[in-house]
């Protein structure tokens, strides 16, 4: 396919969207909608500069603190118990629960508990995200090849040889589709965490401008959560593309044959 | 198992509902003894026991269930619009090459959009109403459908198509005996997740903007200082999602019942 075709695809149909946003709100006085020049200006306005870190980057570092925890406990803990299985099914009904319950919900409990500072938003956010990661790497830690495992074994590979060499690789597509999960429930939780109690962040000065009916900020905080999620998206492709190159590969073979 | 030896094989030879029972079991225990021994002020964090009680004391109350019912609602009703258009829209896409390329980078744009986001939107257009929720469930759960929808579409085997299409079966035909087995497996894992993350956000959309529901007695609970309360609460959702993880998951077993991957489970 020529470049000329790709970049048509890439960017024939979110162009077409935005001319026929800027149409339509061309000569539009409604209050809720803002046309698209105005809203590039707000946002260069609204974020450009000073708020960028008074409100963004505090935001993104939590962010970041609890996704790193929530992904290094829950291979962690997974590992741990995938690897037995009386404590598997022990703590399965439990687990089970627990990813249940719908995370925001935990933000009034953990108000409680901890109190309205940044250590209970980064708890927010990892007592939500864990849970995709953590059953993930259970299964994967599970469903290794019994005969990797036998032969591990017969070459004497134990410990945490084989728990970096082995198992780890072997359950990583899977735990790769937990952390992808975990991305998006913690960007959620960010967000819920301020808007629901907090007097700076993100979330919190998108309420702020929808509470004063600061129509155009309002729709250009969205923007910038909209981009958030997109770089998350892409550093996540970005990373499960290096680990899990040899599993892509393996999975061209298998379908090609 | 005999390769593992001592306890541990003692124990793998207990069925596995013993062991998740002794597993909730010892979890409670836990639970209850934490803020009896003082490790955690009472206040804040009630023992299991008292949790419990008034957990169980709500099962009897018309308000409990009417919060429920409104909960309830708001997932039933944006799972469905939203799984309804993503399959229409993923049909439709996923059939026509050009279509499926011109969409990607639109659809790999909207997609991270965290739901939430909508949350001021929704408040300033729909306030404290049901079209609240149903704009961030449909939002988030359309996604998940579409996403599997397109996976599945795209997956059909060309064999079994051009076999289809030399037996001068129409496009309508084919999108029925074909196309609709094919992505019937992805289907059903996109509404898997799509439920899940529906009850997220009509919790959320009852507990931060205050739409009638489960999440907003929460809110309420919590801000009045019924910590217990609260806790019973918060107890009723988690049963909820483990009910419609269950639920979907049954579902799943019935619709593909036909289908390799469950016919290989049931004879193992």
């Amino acid at each position: 396919m020529s470049v000329l075709k790709r970049l048509g695809y890439l960017l024939g149909l979110p162009l077409l969207l935005i001319a026929i946003w800027y149409v339509l709100t061309i000569d539009s006085d409604s209050f809720f909608v803002v046309d698209p020049v105005t809203l590039a200006q707000t946002f260069v306005d609204t974020w450009v500069g000073e708020r960028f870190w008074n409100d963004v980057a505090p935001s993104l570092v939590r962010l970041a603190v609890g996704l790193f925890f929530a992904i290094g406990l829950g291979i962690g803990l997974g590992l741990l118990i995938g690897s037995f299985r009386w404590l598997r099914s022990m703590t399965e009904p439990v687990l089970e629960f627990l990813r249940a319950i719908p995370p925001p919900v935990l933000v009034p409990i953990l108000m409680i508990l901890v109190g309205i500072n940044d250590q209970m938003k980064v708890l927010v956010i990892i007592s939500g995200s864990i849970w995709p990661v953590l059953l993930n790497t259970v299964e994967g830690v599970r469903s290794v090849d019994d005969v990797l495992l036998d032969t591990g074994r017969v070459y004497r590979i134990t410990g945490w040889l084989r728990i970096t060499r082995l198992v780890l690789p072997a359950a990583s597509p899977q735990i790769m589709a937990g952390i992808r999960q975990a991305l998006s429930i913690g960007l959620i939780l960010m967000v819920i965490s301020e808007m629901f109690a907090s007097s700076s962040g993100l979330g919190f000065t998108i309420v702020q401008f929808q509470r004063a009916f600061a129509v155009p900020e309002m729709w250009s905080g969205v923007a910038v959560l909209g981009l958030i999620g997109l770089a998350l998206a892409f550093i996540f492709q970005f990373v499960e593309r290096r680990v899990l190159r040899w599993y892509h590969g393996l999975r061209e073979v298998d379908h090609a044959g | 198992m005999a390769r593992r030896g001592g306890r541990a094989s003692r124990l793998t030879q207990l069925p596995s509902g013993v062991l998740g029972l002794a597993g909730v079991l010892a979890f409670l225990l836990v639970w209850e003894a934490i803020p009896r021994l003082g490790l955690a002020d009472p206040e804040y964090l009630p023992p299991a026991s008292e949790v419990l009680q008034i957990f169980f004391r709500n099962l009897g109350l018309t308000s409990f269930w009417e919060a429920v019912g409104h909960t309830m609602l708001g997932w039933a009703l944006g799972l469905a619009i939203a799984s309804t258009a993503a399959v229409v829209l993923g049909l439709v896409i996923g059939s026509s090459s050009f279509l499926r390329q011109a969409t990607h980078s639109t659809i790999e744009f909207l997609r991270p959009i965290p739901s939430v986001a909508l949350i001021p939107l929704a408040v300033l257009l729909f306030g404290v109403s049901l079209r609240s929720t149903l704009l961030l469930v449909v939002y988030a759960s359309f996604w998940q459908v579409l996403i599997q929808m397109l996976y599945g579409v795209a997956d059909v085997d060309t064999v079994a198509d051009n076999t289809a299409r030399s037996y001068g079966l129409g496009r309508l035909a084919r999108i029925r005996y074909v196309v609709w087995p094919t992505a019937m497996p992805y289907l059903m894992t996109g509404l898997r997740l799509g439920a899940a993350v529906a009850l997220i956000l009509a919790v959320t959309s009852e507990l931060v903007i205050g739409v009638p529901g489960l999440g907003h007695e929460i809110a309420l609970a919590q801000s009045g200082g019924a910590t217990t309360a609260m806790y019973a609460l918060v107890l009723a959702t988690g049963l909820i999602g483990v009910a419609i993880n269950m639920g979907m998951r049954l579902v799943e077993r019935r619709v593909l019942a036909w289908h390799p991957s469950v016919r290989g489970e049931v004879h193992a």
